[in-house]
């Protein structure tokens, strides 16, 4: 035996020979000499990963179990990786799975990509692709963003249902353009090139956010650009196929933030076939003031929003709200409603030009409409409750 | 502490003592001054078992968190771990007692599991080499605890999740023991009802582990009528509804936690113990909150009149009495007060345009109305950004009421919310479509506006003030789990078989045998005792309901309530996401 075992130059066969034999004794249960035993676990456990990946590439007999810790287990599959044999990687992923919990070996091969390519590939064999879906969960677990980047890409080849596939697509490329973003912006604001960085200097990282929140900081800081790069909303809003409503909502909400009334203008209107501009808007136009009122619109700009609002009794109930003499004033006129003019009269100061508007309209009234008596009584109350709470 | 337990038709009290008696045993085992060092997610159950006091009696003379590195210094013959069995709690400990200096201070270890021991974490001490240095380890079966005098928790707060989600019935098992515990203090339950996939197994866990203790027979006159097992998901409507009870209220915006509520901001009152010990809050807390004005101004006027007293009291005998009430009154004033300002507080919210919004339609969903269409206020709260949660509920109610949502329509709410919350809520997304809680719709037949006529579920003039029916909790809307319950009771649930096969899961009938003279004479007029099992959780909103239906004059059953975990909506979406600190609203 001793001769047999330290004898480098055995023969392929004879070792063959004397491995089956005592895997066959071991098998049988006979009481195979525990010196025999000893010399087999000493001849097993000599094998580094090297010459074990070298043995299971040649199709020799090799044991894995003796490689038991976390730190021995990661050097076998390195080597196998570096030996390129996909059915060594899968040999010893198999081995893993058995003997490492499911968090720590993905933890492990997300940073090993051939591996995981092999393993991703295996447990599709075996069907056991559930466990993939749940690993997309440990994204949240990776820290840095490039790592994290990868990770999606890899992610990818999961077997996800269609409409999920499209989600993780969709995460993927955004966070690979948030890290392109990011490293520019942060460059340009450092540099004091760009006035915009220098008025609103960021307060946060555009990394992992969601896609509405990359939009609305694209239509802040970079807004106008071309659809060509990747930081401009047109780019963004065709990549990721945003809605219009959701497009107009967040552009709206950034451009009323900088104040920048005339942009927000612009998003309304559109020219018809004749030329005329007309103010068009997918989403209701109380909704618009209320945006623009909760960015501290001027009323002048509130105004002409209040006026497109197609409701009447909301539109009155908005411009008592934010005080739009105006639109009120030229609401009661449209239809005629003395008695309201004069409520709204008391209402106003004695001095300005919305008393001396109301008066001139009320001392034309007469003659205009004759004694004509309101046809509408304005009701500005909530839609009676089921739950009657204002006791 | 605990005398609120023993008001009601079943003596809780029974349950707590017990649980007591064993954690005496179990601390004077451990002989000599002791520690305890606790998982802090048992801290709150355990208070309400037993208070430091019977702790101090037993020579408890420190306490603290479990946490890794060494342990305080502490001059105490016995350090007492009072652990869940989970593996990364042993690794804190086995940390705890390596780094401990044998030489200086020679402590003995001890561990207290709660509730089971577990072999897999004893094998994980064993393998940190520490299992040696115990002297003894036991289990503390905490299955059920009494939180009121009719309603017992297991706070378990992945029951739900891991029964329909994750097809782990563990918790069901531990419910099947817990409801063994029960039997043994209370006597064999005669009946057993249930309806749902969950509440089968635990039913016929515990009729395989009433046969494997057939030799030990309860000579107890048993409790117990029948028992109701429910599966949370035969009912999953309710729990997304804004509860509006009193109690109920203060659960979706402020959260009850063992009892325990926090406030804020910190007014006088920063931490409340809400339980029936308190006359006011026993009265008022399964109001609708659209009656609890009233009910304080009565009672403001009642207080007034009983101080008024003193002035009519002449002889020293009446101010003696009078003298002798003060404490009492001082109480019951100090309690409307502090119930005046939360009552302020809540009013607050449900009287802004938000609330408002929210419930209108969350009724339109519950009516039927729109179900199948995209719904703008929720367009418009996801366009706000609003909490996630929020939204969830909304779009789970819409799909739950409309036995599923249109694919074009589910798509576009899940893009809608991935778009503006971030991709990585997809997982969430995922669970609530295996939960049943937001699909697509597989069959073009809705069953609830079905069900909605045949139980009954809306009662358009339901009177909030002297209500009639149970549906006065969700101001128009019965929850569906106790129309169930009710229907059991009266006429059966024969009467419905159609609407209950349109329901989730099995529904049974089990007959227990009782021991030869131990069947119980009801006397004329005397009430059933049901106990009432929710399998996934309950809302305080159902559990006001129950109580409602055990005083209706002429009901002919009174209820106990038990659940996996007291749970609302909010609460509840949440034990489905996945990594909630990574995703906060």
């Amino acid at each position: 035996m001793f001769y047999v075992t330290h004898n480098p130059y055995i023969s392929e066969h004879s070792e063959k020979l004397l491995t089956s034999l005592i895997l066959y004794l071991l098998d049988c249960r006979w009481s195979v000499h525990d010196d025999v035993i000893l010399l087999w676990q000493d001849y097993v456990s000599d094998w580094t990963p090297e010459e074990t990946v070298k043995r299971m590439q040649q199709g020799k007999v090799y044991s894995l179990e003796k490689f038991r810790s976390l730190q021995d287990k990661l050097l076998l599959l390195d080597e196998a990786v570096n030996a390129h044999d996909g059915n060594v990687i899968t040999a010893v992923l198999i081995y893993l799975k058995k003997s490492l919990s499911k968090e720590i070996l993905f933890r492990e091969l997300i940073t090993r990509e051939i591996a995981l390519r092999h393993y991703i590939h295996y447990l599709k064999e075996i069907g056991e692709q559930k466990l993939l879906l749940m690993q997309y969960r440990d994204h949240l677990n990776v820290r840095d963003e490039n790592k994290r980047r990868d990770f999606l890409k890899n992610c990818l080849s999961f077997p996800f249902s269609p409409d999920d596939a499209t989600h993780v697509q969709d995460h993927y490329t955004l966070l690979e353009r948030q890290i392109i973003i990011e490293a520019n912006d942060k460059q340009v604001e450092s540099s004091g090139q760009a006035d915009i960085f220098k008025k609103y200097p960021r307060k946060a990282s555009i990394l992992n956010m969601p896609i509405i929140t990359t939009l609305y900081y694209s239509c802040f800081y970079h807004y106008g650009e071309s659809d060509g790069t990747f930081s401009s909303p047109a780019n963004i809003r065709k990549t990721f196929r945003i809605s219009d409503k959701q497009f107009l909502l967040t552009c709206l909400g950034a451009r009323a933030k900088l104040k920048a009334w005339f942009d927000v203008d612009a998003l309304f209107t559109t020219k018809n076939w004749l030329g005329y501009t007309k103010k068009r808007s997918p989403i209701g136009f109380h909704r618009i003031v209320d945006i623009l009122q909760k960015n501290n619109a001027p009323v002048q700009v509130l105004q002409d929003y209040v006026n497109l609002v197609e409701d009447v009794e909301q539109k009155i109930s908005l411009a008592q709200k934010y005080k739009c003499h105006d639109v009120i004033i030229n609401t009661y006129r449209d239809l005629k409603d003395r008695q309201q003019l004069i409520v709204y009269r008391g209402k106003v100061e004695r001095s300005s030009s919305e008393y001396r508007k109301i008066e001139e309209i009320l001392s034309n009234s007469v003659r205009l409409w004759g004694e004509v008596s309101p046809r509408y009584r304005s009701r500005i109350c909530f839609p009676s409750s089921k739950l009657n709470l204002n006791h | 502490m605990s005398a609120h337990l023993s008001y009601g038709r079943v003596n809780l009290n029974i349950l707590r003592e017990a649980a007591r008696k064993e954690l005496r045993e179990f601390l004077d085992k451990c002989g000599g001054s002791k520690a305890i060092v606790w998982d802090e997610y048992l801290t709150g159950p355990f208070g309400l078992i037993a208070q430091y006091s019977l702790l101090k009696e037993h020579e408890v003379e420190k306490m603290f968190t479990l946490k890794g590195g060494r342990l305080p210094a502490a001059d105490v013959k016995n350090i007492i771990f009072f652990v869940r069995p989970r593996l990364e709690l042993m690794d804190i400990i086995a940390e705890n007692v390596i780094s401990e200096d044998k030489m200086h201070s020679p402590r003995d270890f001890h561990i207290l599991f709660v509730p089971r021991r577990s072999m897999l974490c004893e094998q994980r001490l064993k393998e940190q080499g520490v299992l040696g240095s115990f002297i003894n380890i036991d289990e503390y079966i905490l299955d059920l605890i009494p939180y009121d005098g009719d309603l017992l928790s297991m706070e378990s707060e992945g029951a739900f999740r891991e029964c329909y989600l994750e097809s782990d019935q563990t918790s069901l098992y531990h419910t099947a023991k817990g409801l063994m515990t029960l039997q043994a203090l209370y006597g064999t339950i005669p009946q057993i009802f249930g309806k749902g996939e969950c509440a089968r197994h635990v039913a016929n866990m515990m009729l395989r582990m009433k046969r494997e203790f057939a030799g030990s027979q309860t000579q107890i006159l048993p409790v117990f009528d029948s028992l109701l097992l429910l599966d949370r998901n035969v009912d999953l409507l309710t729990p997304l509804a804004t509860q509006l009870t009193y109690e109920g209220l203060i659960d979706e915006v402020y959260g009850i936690t063992n009892g325990f509520c926090r406030f804020l901001p910190p007014e006088k009152f920063s931490k409340m113990q809400l339980n029936s010990a308190e006359e006011l809050y026993a009265e008022i807390r399964d109001k609708n909150f659209n009656g609890v004005g009233a009910a304080l101004s009565k009672k403001a006027k009642i207080i007034s009149a009983a101080f008024e007293e003193r002035h009519s009291a002449k002889t020293v005998g009446e101010i003696k009495q009078f003298v002798s009430q003060l404490p009492h009154m001082q109480a019951a004033r100090s309690s409307l007060a502090n119930h005046t300002s939360i009552a302020e507080l809540i009013k607050d919210i449900t009287t802004s345009e938000a609330f408002f919004d929210n419930l209108t339609v969350e009724q339109e969903f519950m009516t039927g109305v729109d179900t199948d269409k995209v719904n703008t206020y929720i367009e418009d709260c996801i366009a706000q950004k609003d909490p996630l949660i929020k939204i969830l509920r909304l779009v789970c109610m819409q799909s739950v009421c409309n036995n599923g949502l249109k694919q074009k329509l589910l798509d576009y709410y899940k893009r809608e919310i991935l778009q503006t919350y971030g991709y990585e809520h997809m997982l969430t997304l995922n669970n609530l479509e295996k939960t049943g809680l937001l699909k697509p719709q597989t069959s073009t037949r809705n069953n609830y506006p079905t069900i909605r006529k045949t139980l009954k579920l809306w009662m358009e003039d339901a009177n909030e003030q002297n209500p009639n029916d149970i549906s006065y909790v969700y101001s128009g809307y019965a929850p569906l789990s106790i129309r169930l319950t009710q229907v059991l009771a009266r006429p059966g649930w024969r009467s419905i078989e159609e609407v209950l096969k349109m329901l989730p899961g099995p529904h049974f009938e089990e007959r227990q045998q009782l021991p030869a003279g131990l069947h119980k004479k009801r006397q004329q007029g005397e009430n059933r005792t049901t106990l009432v099992f929710f399998l996934g959780g309950v809302t305080y909103a159902e559990i006001a309901a129950l109580r409602f239906l055990s005083q209706m004059e002429d009901g002919g059953t009174e209820y106990i309530i038990a659940t996996t975990k007291l749970i609302n909506g909010t609460s509840w979406i949440k034990s489905l996401m996945d990594r909630p600190e990574a995703q906060a609203s």
